[in-house]
């Protein structure tokens, strides 16, 4: 076969000329392409050298956040309420996690971690998403710390690190007020894109004081700038910058009083709120029974979150703000006020003879035979129920309603709390609205009384009192000197007020329903009004054959016990609200009276007041915090009995472990003075 | 005429000098490369350039002819070893590329880089001047070129073929066959590749595409490229300094030592480490070329210029793949990445055009050898 060829022919000579020009030809791309790899060079290396050394600080340096102490809040008087621990904990970076399995068995058997944790950090590592720590312990001594440390080569993703946590040195009785700290979650990081949010050890308000004032207390994030290999070998420490500690706030919480209101709500589910009559300072503010922030803050257990959740006295709810209850009697001295300012004289009596008819209702009192001729001190006293029938008839409940709204009744206020609720004062508008019915004769007379529409929690209560006690507007508010305007005035005359004080001092020092308020202190009287709120109906036919005692109901039956008051009734200088939810003042000693007063008192003689309750809480069963750890211990011996991991013993011990669980609770009180428990409509 | 006597200025010594800078400067990187150490690779790496430089000047004492009669023996002989390796060869990384002969690790493969230059020149040598124009002077060309390529690239061992077939080819060019041949083949090739593409590993196909955009995998495949672009960006025109590398040294830049060598001294030396080295490459290469234009025999110069274009496919292919204008395909770069079967092919390749350079001058007249 031939090449078509035009050319001439090849020779020797030719060829040779063709190979010389070829291979400078050759010669010539390989200088084309040396020139073409130095312009390549000389485009990454210089061109694009910012990009690339940027790129390579990036691989070589590790910075490594170092998580800000959290500011510290304080009380009135400078007490830590909340502050900060130094502990040694570890960590758990999902993403760098070779064996979780194996891990997290070596690391319980290193740290002796009980089962619910374990269980606690499987949940949150199979949560996680990935490059969020999963804390798996804190508050490790040194030696457990150090244990983990010589361990990390054979322990991928296994973080120990030497850092802060957040301490509540007064517990479970600050857990609602302040709230807790926690990991941010991943839609937090997802939102804010934050890496300190990331960063192990570092914690964020996620309830109460805590959540509101997050970006206050929390600092600015030291750094640590450490050279690492591609292997993540630290090779030497380059530069450190210590983080800057949160501010601290500074609350209006008295941090003794606080305490002592947290603990003297016995083993009861109720709340009480302590205000400041000069300004409306909040100075206690508990509800109990409470989860212990500092175990929120670790990292709750399944187990404890379970027991919290499962309690009946709920302890994961803020009674304080988020409760709501029926006000019972407690809105007596505010419904006088209204008829005082719609011109009902203080002397005009109406005799009560155990129940009206209204309309074709029957509406008993709760004295079923009746108290006789009242005039306004003596009803309050009594807490007459047909006194405020009659009268409430008399000025119509809009009247009634107007004067609710000044003290404070269904008022929003403006708290740092993340929820809050306000309840209900009804007049006709509001029922039209709301139903879109017509106001009623007996809704008027169910208002007076406290029941019915109207609800009111805790704080509202504390709040109506100082109103009452001061006749201005005070707003309740929780930081240290906040300046605020003067009040506005309720709007009642300086001698309304004095009859509604008179009147409230007769409750507990003139023979009326609050006798067990009384407080021993010299030249200071208390006063105060009573309450009860029904939860349920009582019928006619049970009425008939007598009203079941609240000692003979199920829990969530029995009635609530209130208490308002203030101290001392004619300077007043503080005022209390409590409720003790489904308490049917079933114990003198655990019922809102006493609970209120003692309260006040330890602002008059701590001493004497912190005397009597430890004397109290030997009967209970000890502090709130030995309380729970005894029921959290019966909860877990009785959920591993339920599992069948521990095989009961003997079933009498069984039945002990699930006993206990409610002894510790006490929700079975014995009904111990039935007389007093009378005494306090 | 000099009054030194000819057989000192007979000896090569611009190109050993060149060669022992190159060298020299390679052992300097190994030694960085190891944290600072002249173990475990700056050491072996000088021993063993004194070893193949030895070899080197001991092949360049002989004749050309000699290695023209030898060369098809020598293609046939490394032939059988390939076949042999794809029976009975070791499996390491994914591709068949070795004997175990007991007493060391023989890779035929690497054998066939030179061996395929002068068996293509031997044959080109062989024809008739005539015939350069007809079929004749292409299929044998093509079939000797493609045995070997065929049985590399199944190994599989993409870089290799690729030099295997280039080497080949260049010599093919060389020899005077119609230009119009490499334009055509050129563009067929250029419309074959994505045919081609389909019928390559898994593996391959990974890095080929990883290649085209490694920022898509910078932690997994990509790795290899993004991390060599940031040893040699980050270096800037300076360099940061000897034994101040910090992607070679906290082990960021993988294979540092062997194919990734010239990322390792571009961080330390910048710039201007890489245009002295690329510019020494550049005197080597100018240096065979030079000597093939010089030489008269048809297989010495064909040699000659194809050894040379070997060498410097060595080094264009390393460097194009380390600045991320390649895939990454396992080509080391010669006298600087540690290791010895390249090094051995690239002296045998030196001492092969040393042969040249001495049989051409000894038929010229003495004194005249640059």
């Amino acid at each position: 076969m031939k090449f078509p060829s035009k050319r001439k022919p090849v020779t020797e000579a030719s060829q040779t000329f063709t190979f010389t020009r070829r291979a400078m030809v050759v010669g010539g791309l390989q200088g084309a392409i040396g020139a073409m790899l130095i312009g390549r060079m000389g485009w990454i290396s210089v061109a694009e050298n910012e990009h690339y050394t940027a790129l390579s600080e990036s691989n070589r340096v590790n910075l490594t956040l170092i998580p800000p102490r959290r500011g510290w809040i304080l009380d009135r008087h400078g007490r830590p309420l909340a502050n900060n621990r130094t502990d040694f904990r570890v960590d758990l970076i999902p993403q760098r996690m070779v064996d979780a399995d194996g891990t997290i068995r070596h690391l319980a058997q290193l740290l002796s971690l009980e089962s619910d944790e374990v269980d606690r950090i499987r949940d949150e590592l199979e949560k996680s998403a990935g490059f969020r720590p999963v804390q798996v312990a804190d508050k490790l001594t040194y030696d457990q710390f150090a244990a983990v440390s010589v361990r990390l080569p054979d322990l991928p993703g296994v973080a120990p690190s030497q850092g802060f946590s957040r301490y509540y040195p007064a517990g479970a009785t600050v857990g609602h007020l302040l709230g807790y700290v926690g990991a941010a979650t991943a839609e937090e990081y997802k939102e804010r894109k934050d890496p300190l949010l990331i960063t192990p050890g570092f914690k964020v308000g996620k309830d109460g004081l805590e959540k509101a004032f997050d970006r206050h207390l929390t600092g600015k994030p030291g750094a640590k700038r450490v050279e690492v290999t591609a292997r993540g070998k630290i090779v030497r420490e380059l530069t450190t910058r210590p983080d800057t500690p949160g501010r601290s706030i500074k609350l209006t919480i008295d941090a003794g009083l606080q305490e002592y209101a947290g603990r003297r709500l016995a083993t009861q589910s109720g709340a009480v709120v302590v205000l400041d009559c000069q300004n409306g300072d909040v100075l206690a503010m508990a509800s109990m029974p409470s989860f212990d922030p500092n175990s929120f803050s670790d990292g709750i257990s399944h187990l404890e979150w379970n027991m919290l959740s499962q309690d009946d006295h709920v302890p994961l709810r803020n009674k304080t703000l988020q409760g709501l209850y029926p006000p019972g009697s407690t809105v007596k001295p505010m419904v006088a006020l209204a008829l005082l300012e719609a011109g009902v004289g203080p002397q005009e009596t109406i005799s009560c003879g155990g129940a009206i008819r209204v309309g074709n209702t029957l509406f008993h009192c709760h004295k079923r035979r009746g108290h006789g001729p009242l005039n306004m001190r003596g009803a309050i006293a009594q807490s007459c129920d047909i006194y405020f029938y009659q009268m409430a008839q008399r000025i119509g409940m809009d009247r009634i309603a107007n004067m609710a709204h000044r003290v404070g009744m269904g008022q929003r206020f403006d708290l740092p709390f993340p929820s809050q609720s306000y309840g209900t004062v009804p007049d006709p508008a509001w029922k039209e609205r709301k139903y879109n019915q017509k106001w009623q004769v007996y809704d008027t007379v169910n208002a007076t009384i406290g029941q019915g529409y109207m609800l009111i929690n805790p704080l509202q209560m504390a709040v109506m009192a100082a109103r009452l006690a001061t006749g201005r507007q005070l707003m309740p508010n929780f930081l240290f000197g906040a300046p605020r305007p003067d009040p506005a005035l309720v709007g009642a005359s300086e001698d309304h007020l004095v009859i509604i004080r008179d009147a409230m001092s007769a409750v507990v020092n003139g023979g009326g329903t609050g006798g067990a308020a009384r407080m021993n202190i010299p030249n200071v009287l208390i006063a105060g009004k009573t309450g009860t709120a029904q939860v349920r109906r009582i019928t006619m036919a049970e009425r008939a054959g007598g009203v079941r005692g609240n000692s003979s109901l199920a829990f969530k039956l029995r009635d609530h016990a209130l208490f308002q008051g203030f101290a001392p009734f004619d300077k007043p200088r503080y005022a209390v609200g409590c409720i003790i939810e489904h308490g049917g003042h079933l114990i003198r000693n655990e019922d809102a009276p006493m609970i209120a007063s003692d309260t006040l008192s330890y602002l008059f003689d701590p001493e004497r007041a912190m005397e009597k309750l430890v004397t109290l809480e030997k009967g209970w069963g000890g502090t709130p915090a030995e309380r729970q750890n005894r029921q959290m211990a019966a909860f877990r011996m009785a959920e591993a009995i339920r599992k069948g991991e521990v095989p009961p013993p003997e079933a009498a011990d069984a039945s002990n472990a699930a006993n206990a669980t409610e002894a510790a609770n006490a929700s079975v009180p014995l009904p111990e003075d039935g007389n007093d428990a009378a005494d306090a409509p | 005429m000099s009054i030194v006597p000819q057989p000192l200025t007979q000896f090569p010594w611009r190109v050993l000098a060149l060669l022992l800078a190159i060298a020299g400067f390679g052992t300097i990187v190994l030694y960085s490369s190891a944290g600072g150490s002249i173990f475990p690779w700056a050491a072996n790496q000088a021993v063993r350039f004194c070893i193949f430089t030895v070899m080197a000047l001991v092949l360049s004492r002989i004749p050309v002819e000699v290695f023209a009669r030898y060369t098809f023996p020598a293609y046939g002989a490394v032939l059988v070893a390939l076949v042999l390796v794809e029976l009975i060869g070791g499996v390491r990384g994914g591709s068949q590329r070795w004997i175990n002969l007991g007493f060391m690790q023989l890779q035929p493969s690497e054998f066939m880089k030179p061996i395929i230059v002068l068996t293509v020149a031997r044959f080109y040598a062989l024809l008739p001047v005539g015939e350069i124009r007809r079929w004749n002077a292409i299929w044998p060309a093509l079939v000797l070129i493609g045995l070997p390529w065929a049985l590399v690239l199944v190994q599989p061992d993409l870089g290799t073929a690729t030099m295997i077939a280039a080497g080949g080819v260049t010599v093919m060019f060389l020899a005077g066959l119609p230009l119009r041949l490499f334009i055509g083949s050129g563009l067929t090739v250029a419309a074959a590749i994505p045919i081609a593409f389909s019928f390559l590993h898994d593996y391959q196909q990974k890095r080929v595409l990883i290649f085209l955009d490694p920022e898509s995998d910078p932690l997994g495949a990509g790795y290899h490229i993004s991390q060599s672009k940031i040893a040699i960006g980050s270096g800037g025109i300076w360099g940061k300094g000897f034994l101040q590398g910090t992607q070679s040294h906290l082990d960021y830049l993988p294979e540092g030592h062997t194919d990734f060598v010239f990322a390792t001294m571009a961080e330390e030396w910048g710039l201007l480490g890489g245009v002295l080295m690329i510019g020494a490459f550049l005197l080597l290469f100018r240096w065979g070329l030079r000597v093939s234009m010089r030489t008269q025999d048809k297989f010495a110069r064909m040699a000659a210029a194809g050894l040379t274009t070997t060498i410097f496919f060595y080094v264009a292919i390393n460097l194009m793949m380390v600045m991320g204008l390649a895939p990454v395909v396992g080509i080391p770069l010669p006298f600087m990445s540690y290791g010895g079967s390249s090094m051995l092919t690239v002296m045998l390749c030196i001492g092969i055009i040393m042969a040249i350079d001495r049989s051409g001058r000894r038929q010229r007249r003495p004194g005249n050898w640059a």
